[in-house]
């Protein structure tokens, strides 16, 4: 379904992504852990368009989205939380809501869909006409998770989705990560919380320094010697 | 001093400051989704002007009837603006910004010169002498109108702000232009629009006060001044600070204009407009940073 492949990019002369490649199937979750600054950010945002490719391509359903502006991908069915939640702190948690479903096929189902989000999150609907930003973080995580769901995508990207969060409110977020991914909704995740992350995905990927140094079952790097003294501290 | 003079200069003010919060509300809604200042605004003031005044003269339809088809002119204008010069410099610095919309405000000014001369002309509508008493105080009907028909069309722009999908994405673009494109916004169409309908704001402003001011050349640097300062005034971005701002202006001017000196009259906007930064940096209703 989403076919990276060969891509490096960075930022003016500064390569942050060497050579890197990809895939996540349909109804696969997969994730991808390394530390800061190893280029996970850059390499979503490479996928979403919002950053420059150098070279490489990156394939979502047959169509190259190299070839097409970064406006457009969400009415391909891909969703993209960035890092921070991206949140529109102006808008109401309603308006966030209704401009998550703001692409055309997404926006005939709209009130439906609007039930089923208020039904998953009963607390946005009790919120509704309040700001985004007077939300908690973990609410305000759960809002962006709403508003990504309204498009009815088929891949849902997550970066870093725990940062910043209570363990109690850390637990709920996995936990609507798991409900999502048995829906069917194709995952890439990207985790400082490898343990939680490698529970919920069936692959993962560890990039270092913009390379994918590892990959391979979620099982299995839990259990390799590298992963757990790096990124485990066990 | 009589209190009804000044009750009356007031309310005189007040009606022209609807005008001015007009054109700063269109100047507040590109600076807030777009980010940039556009100081050829007067100019677009100036434009619909003229554009009425043309249509009064040469197709016989007066400032009023004719609303509806300076609105749609304005707006193309506005739009194929963007589209053959804003867009050319997006994403590029604040200094092309400054210098292409200057450049614009000049080359709109001597075009309209060379176009029209420099003469001072008048539109005359049925309405111009008419006045509405009470209490001893007088509104005239141009600027009463002038009044009602700015506040409309400002609640009409927060009404689609507010209430449509396209208002929507230009506020969620004007927040986050990264954040909009995640969702499948073009931030660039909403900065289109934006402009357009800015430019709408100032050339219906600008017909609003053909019976009231002269049309020629250089009538839209008063505009420019007075709208940057309620902008800043109202605090950066904000549509509410721009109506109270421009409101406020009006009074100031007109008080100011009556009691000191008529020449003096925009020196007591800038006064006020130094008051509220001293004590408010971010304005009105601004944010502070
Ligand atoms: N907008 C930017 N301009 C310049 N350099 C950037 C920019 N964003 C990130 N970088 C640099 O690119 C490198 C990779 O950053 P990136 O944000 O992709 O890492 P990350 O793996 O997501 O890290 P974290 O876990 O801290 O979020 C870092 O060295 C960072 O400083
Ligand atoms: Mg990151």
């Amino acid at each position: 379904m989403l076919d990276v492949k060969a891509i490096s990019a960075g930022y003016g002369d500064m390569k942050v992504l060497d050579c890197v490649s990809l895939t996540v199937e349909s109804g696969e979750a997969v994730s991808l852990v390394g530390s800061n600054g190893a280029g996970k950010t850059t390499l979503l945002r490479a996928i979403s368009g919002l950053v420059p490719v150098w070279s490489g391509s990156i394939v979502f359903d047959g169509q190259d989205l190299g070839a097409l502006p970064a406006h457009k991908l969400p009415a391909l069915g891909i969703a993209h939380i960035p890092q921070g939640r991206g949140v529109l702190t102006q808008l109401t948690v309603k308006d966030n809501l209704l401009l998550g479903g703001y692409v055309p096929a997404a926006r005939e189902r709209r009130p439906e869909t609007m039930k089923m989000v208020y039904d998953l999150f009963p607390v946005l609907r009790e919120k509704e006409s309040q700001l985004g930003g007077s939300l908690s973080g973990g609410q305000q995580q759960m809002l962006a998770i709403a508003r990504a769901l309204m498009s009815h995508p088929k891949l849902l990207i997550l970066d870093e989705p725990s940062l910043g969060l209570a363990p109690i409110m850390v637990e709920a977020v996995f936990e609507i990560i798991k409900t999502i991914s048995g829906q069917g909704v194709s995952l890439l995740l990207v985790e400082q919380n490898l343990a939680e992350a490698l529970a919920v995905s069936t692959r993962a990927y560890v990039l270092e320094t913009g390379r994918v140094v590892l990959h391979g079952a979620s099982d299995e790097l839990a259990n390799n010697e590298h992963v757990r003294t790096a990124y485990l501290g066990i | 001093m009589d209190s009804t003079i000044i009750l009356q200069t007031t309310l005189n003010g007040l009606m022209i400051g609807g005008v001015y919060a007009l054109v700063a509300v269109g100047l507040t809604l590109i600076f807030g989704v777009m980010k940039i200042v556009n100081f050829a605004q007067g100019e677009f003031v100036m434009l619909g002007m003229y554009v009425s005044w043309a249509l009064a003269t040469f197709v016989g339809i007066g400032p009023y009837p004719g609303l509806l088809i300076v609105a749609v002119i304005m707006f193309v204008g506005g739009w194929l603006t963007f589209k053959l010069l804003i867009i050319r410099i997006i994403g590029k610095s604040d200094e092309a910004f400054i210098l292409l919309t200057l450049g614009l405000s000049i080359f709109l000014q001597n075009i309209t010169l060379l176009a029209f001369g420099a003469d001072y002309l008048t539109v005359t509508t049925t309405v111009k002498d008419a006045a509405i008493r009470f209490g001893g105080l007088a509104i005239s009907l141009p600027r009463l109108i002038a009044f009602g028909v700015a506040l409309v069309m400002v609640a009409a722009l927060t009404l689609f702000l507010n209430r449509t999908d396209t208002g929507r994405a230009m506020r969620a673009t004007a927040e986050s232009r990264e954040v909009a494109t995640l969702l499948g916004i073009d931030p660039v169409s909403c900065f289109a629009v934006a402009f357009g309908v800015g430019t709408v704001m100032a050339g219906i402003a600008g017909v609003l006060l053909t019976p009231m001011f002269y049309v020629y050349p250089g009538v839209g640097t008063l505009f420019n001044t007075t709208a940057f300062i309620v902008v800043v005034l109202g605090g950066m971005g904000s549509l509410t600070g721009a109506l109270v701002g421009g409101l406020l202006i009006g009074i100031v001017e007109a008080l100011g204009g009556t009691f000191v000196s008529l020449d003096l009259s925009q020196l007591f906007a800038f006064l006020i407009f130094l008051a509220v930064l001293f004590v408010r940096p971010s304005g009105l209703f601004g944010r502070s940073a």
